[in-house]
């Protein structure tokens, strides 16, 4: 795995990694920087997601249609994410176009306009966004759940951001935010593929060491205190369908117990697919899947952890089945739990746990796209070791782990209880306009 | 040491293509840069056999597949796939009924092993059906609340209105409670066959040693009683401009769907209108749609149009997600952008960015084991000949303006456009 990787660090303190693939004729290029949603307070949530809208809304040299249609024009792929602890934006090009990958983002990092027009024709496309993940029933859970885990920390509201602040932010908050955060000490830049990496380091270099570095903007996070007790609440919507969601407070990436997790959560739930670009598998053996799906109380479950800088969430979410209901639901994952904290799993079943996420893993490194990703991903939360020693790590893991997780972390004191309760069983009518 | 692009790309020189007496068709091409193998393709079964009053009978059928067979309970079933971190799906379609599956190249002969038992020993036992009968009728009541998913169902209906496809796949909550154990059975039975059937294998496997297991599998499979491919009817206009509303209380977005009957993949229409749906909602942040209705209207956060040409000729149409106070001001704009698509010639340039980026990512679709495998079974079903993906380029490069614009133009009529309207 080791081969063929190179990371540096430019005087401006930009961190770069690359790494050689030479199976297809692909690159693909990431821009991460070091801010989302944790970097918020009230009042400004969703600041960093807005911004990442704005930085496809063009600079001087690339305005805003011109920046839309040359990477298309390429072939090339483009998008951007916006997440708990990370904004990244990133490329994926034939190999000989990759040149306008880096000149642009380059750019953006340095040029991005905001234009005050743009920037409200953008605020209402952003409402659109959240109106449309509040048409789904399970993002309103989600978000309540969230926010009762998180009283204190930052990691308490949404990614898109609360609506009252969408709709009273301004552009120089936005231009404001973009000028702190958007520097090379505070950001990584990742490419994978079929370069060679003394000639992609010379032209980053040329492209990137002479930006100026910025001051290395300060994270303010306040820690959440420990959970006193358990939290339990109810979401009302429209549908036939009941949800329920457990959200445990669980630890951050670096934390020693963070891959026994990953291992429990395997158990529970089925394997975690931490891979962006790769579907995962199913979880018909995982044993909430038998003791709710194969016991006819949930038609589905399915749960995961989320690698982040500070304590997230481990989170399970069931589909309830028409027959059954949500303290069913509730008091039969609370057994299997129970299981697993009063006797460790045999050792097969860990090895299996281990053997699946191996798999997952070589599903994964199919897509350059996502080997990149990888490269900078691991670097937001701990270093690129992370992922290359991912698997040496669950492996291992011990039955005895599992268990302690189980202790540790499954308790009721640790987590949020959430239930999407369905208001009607209306449905819907169809009617016919003239044109 | 860099890569050409056409070495890249799939052709007659390494794709390995056997069909075998029994009418099923192999395709194998190696992939040794990851451990990894992928299997994808189709068996001729789909909902056009279903009878209306049991609609959703073949997509039930390819969901109950893996639920258990003559040798295997649906737990050793998954203990085996899972523990080798391995999948397998069925997905029941309109013409046929698709599988794929993935694995450690080491775990190939299991999957393939537990994909011919799927096909051709299913039991269909009771309380299997009765769980996955609530799995799909608690998915069609999320679907009834789901206000993309009615307004592309409902678009269906009128732009199909009296052909089969008008008909929803996974039918309805009353059809779907119709089906017995018996239907499955007997579907399975009499429609489920080796003729027409398609299988890829992609990934770190030699082709010679993919294509013996799959005969090992699958070579003496035979059904007498498999029905021929299931003609439809031609498509046409609807009779009147139709404009169709299903009303979701208590949501915050409304959804729209506009549009037209489309080409088939066949048809010499398909790549002009595939490169012209491109510039009218796809390319950059979604075309021309999403200039005008996202970037300087700002009404919604995703609006483009899609082409969907299959085997037959499917829909092709402008999709949006918008404010419920402004669905008309977004049906407006929608609509003079299709106006002046199919009246005026796509510019030079546009038609040049299409086909520049039709060409240049082509080898990006082809990253992944599953993004070949797919691109193989395609060649398939589609007739499109080996070489098809060599050829591309050229094809590609080969469509003008006028075509573009003839062919929008017997597609997207512009007062026999159907919209359907999903929200609050």
């Amino acid at each position: 795995m080791q081969t063929n990787l190179t990371r540096t660090t430019l005087s401006n303190g930009l961190l770069v990694l690359l790494k050689e693939i030479h199976n297809a004729p692909i690159i693909s290029a990431w821009m991460w920087y070091r801010v989302g949603s944790r970097d918020e307070r009230a009042g400004i949530t969703g600041i960093s997601h807005w911004t990442e809208h704005m930085q496809f809304k063009g600079t001087p040299r690339f305005p805003a249609e011109v920046l839309d249609k040359a990477v298309a024009r390429e072939g090339g792929y483009r998008n951007a994410l916006t997440f708990l602890d990370w904004t990244t934006y990133f490329e994926t090009m034939p190999a000989d176009k990759i040149d306008l990958a880096l000149d642009l983002e380059a750019d953006r990092m340095h040029n991005s306009l905001f234009a005050p027009g743009e920037v409200e024709s953008e605020r209402t496309v952003i409402i659109s966004e959240r109106q449309g993940s509040e048409n789904e029933p399970l993002f309103l859970l989600g978000e309540e759940v969230q926010a009762a885990a998180f009283r204190v920390h930052s990691y308490h509201h949404e990614v898109i951001g609360d609506l009252a602040d969408l709709q009273a932010m301004q552009r120089d908050d936005l231009y404001n935010h973009y000028r702190t955060y958007y520097t090379p000490s505070n950001a990584i830049l990742a490419v994978a593929g079929d370069f060679k990496t003394e000639v992609m380091l010379a032209r980053i270099r040329q492209l990137y060491e002479g930006l100026p570095p910025g001051d290395l903007p300060a994270h303010k996070v306040r820690p959440e205190p420990v959970q006193p007790g358990e939290r339990r609440l109810a979401v009302e919507g429209p549908g036939e369908t009941t949800y329920v969601q457990l959200a445990y407070r669980a630890p951050a990436a670096t934390h020693p117990d963070f891959y026994a997790y990953l291992v429990t959560d395997s158990l529970l739930t089925g394997p975690s697919n931490l891979n962006l670009f790769s579907s995962g598998i199913s979880n018909k053996t995982s044993r909430l899947y038998q003791a709710l799906v194969e016991k006819e109380l949930a038609v589905g479950v399915f749960g995961g952890l989320t690698a982040t800088i500070d304590p997230f969430l481990h989170s399970i979410v069931a589909t309830v089945h028409p027959s059954s209901n949500a303290e069913l639901v509730v008091e039969a994952i609370d057994a299997e739990i129970k299981r697993l904290q009063d006797a460790p799993p045999p050792a097969s079943e860990v090895a299996r746990a281990v053997k699946q996420a191996r798999a997952l893993f070589a599903y994964g490194s199919e897509s350059i796209t996502n080997q990149a990703f990888w490269l900078g991903y691991a670097e937001i939360f701990a270093d690129y070791d992370w992922f290359l020693t991912y698997l040496d790590h669950l492996a291992e893991v011990t039955p005895q782990d599992v268990q302690h997780i189980a202790q540790t972390y499954l308790r009721p004191q640790n987590r949020v209880l959430g239930i999407y309760l369905p208001t009607d069983q209306n449905t819907s009518q169809t009617t016919e306009e003239p044109a | 040491m860099s890569i050409k692009s056409n070495q890249s790309l799939p052709g007659a020189d390494d794709i390995t293509r056997v069909v075998l007496a029994n009418g099923l068709t192999i395709l194998a091409r190696p992939n040794f840069n990851s451990p990894s193998v992928v299997i994808s393709g189709s068996v001729s079964a789909g909902s056009l056999s279903d009878p209306d009053q049991k609609l959703g009978l073949a997509d039930f059928t390819a969901d109950a597949l893996l639920r258990g067979t003559t040798h295997r309970s649906f737990q050793e079933i998954y203990d085996a796939l899972e523990s080798a971190g391995a999948s397998l799906g069925f997905d029941g379609g309109t013409h046929t009924t698709g599988f794929s599956g993935k694995a450690l190249a080491e775990d190939l002969d299991l999957l393939l092993a537990l994909l011919a038992e799927a096909l051709r020993q299913p039991a269909f036992p009771t309380d299997q059906i009765e769980r996955l009968r609530a799995r799909l009728l608690t998915g069609l009541a999320i679907r009834a609340q789901d206000t993309g998913e009615m307004a592309a169902l409902t678009f269906d209906q009128i732009i199909y209105s009296g052909h089969p496809y008008s008909r929803p796949e996974d039918g309805y909550p009353e059809t779907v409670q119709a089906i017995t154990q018996e239907d499955l059975a007997a579907f399975h039975r009499s429609i489920y066959g080796p003729r027409g059937m398609v299988i890829a294998v992609v990934g770190a496997v030699e082709p010679g040693q993919a294509v013996d297991t799959v005969i090992q599998e699958l070579g003496d499979w035979s059904n007498p009683e498999q029905p021929g491919i299931v003609q439809v009817p031609p498509t046409g206009y609807p009779q009147e401009p139709l404009t169709r509303k299903v009303d979701i209380p208590g949501k915050y977005q409304t959804d729209l769907c506009v549009g037209a009957v489309g080409p088939q993949r066949r048809s010499p229409d398909y790549l002009p209108a595939a490169l012209g749906n491109n510039i009218l909602g796809v390319f950059g942040m979604m075309g021309r749609v999403g200039e005008v209705v996202r970037e300087k209207a700002g009404l919604a956060y995703y609006a483009f149009s899609s082409l969907a040409a299959g085997i037959g000729p499917g829909p092709w149409s402008v999709a949006a997600g918008v404010d419920p106070t402004n669905v008309e001001k977004a049906l407006d704009l929608i609509r003079s952008e299709v106006a002046r698509f199919v009246s005026e010639p796509v510019s030079v340039e546009e038609l040049a960015d299409s086909q520049a980026n039709f060409i240049g990512r082509l080898p990006l679709s082809l990253e992944s084991n599953s993004g070949v495998a797919g691109a193989l079974v395609n060649l398939e079903r589609f007739d499109l000949g080996l070489d098809y993906y060599r050829q591309y380029p050229d094809l590609v490069r080969a469509v003008t303006r006028e075509q573009v614009l003839e062919t929008a133009g017997r597609y997207l009529v512009e007062d026999r456009l159907g919209a359907a309207i999903a929200g609050p």
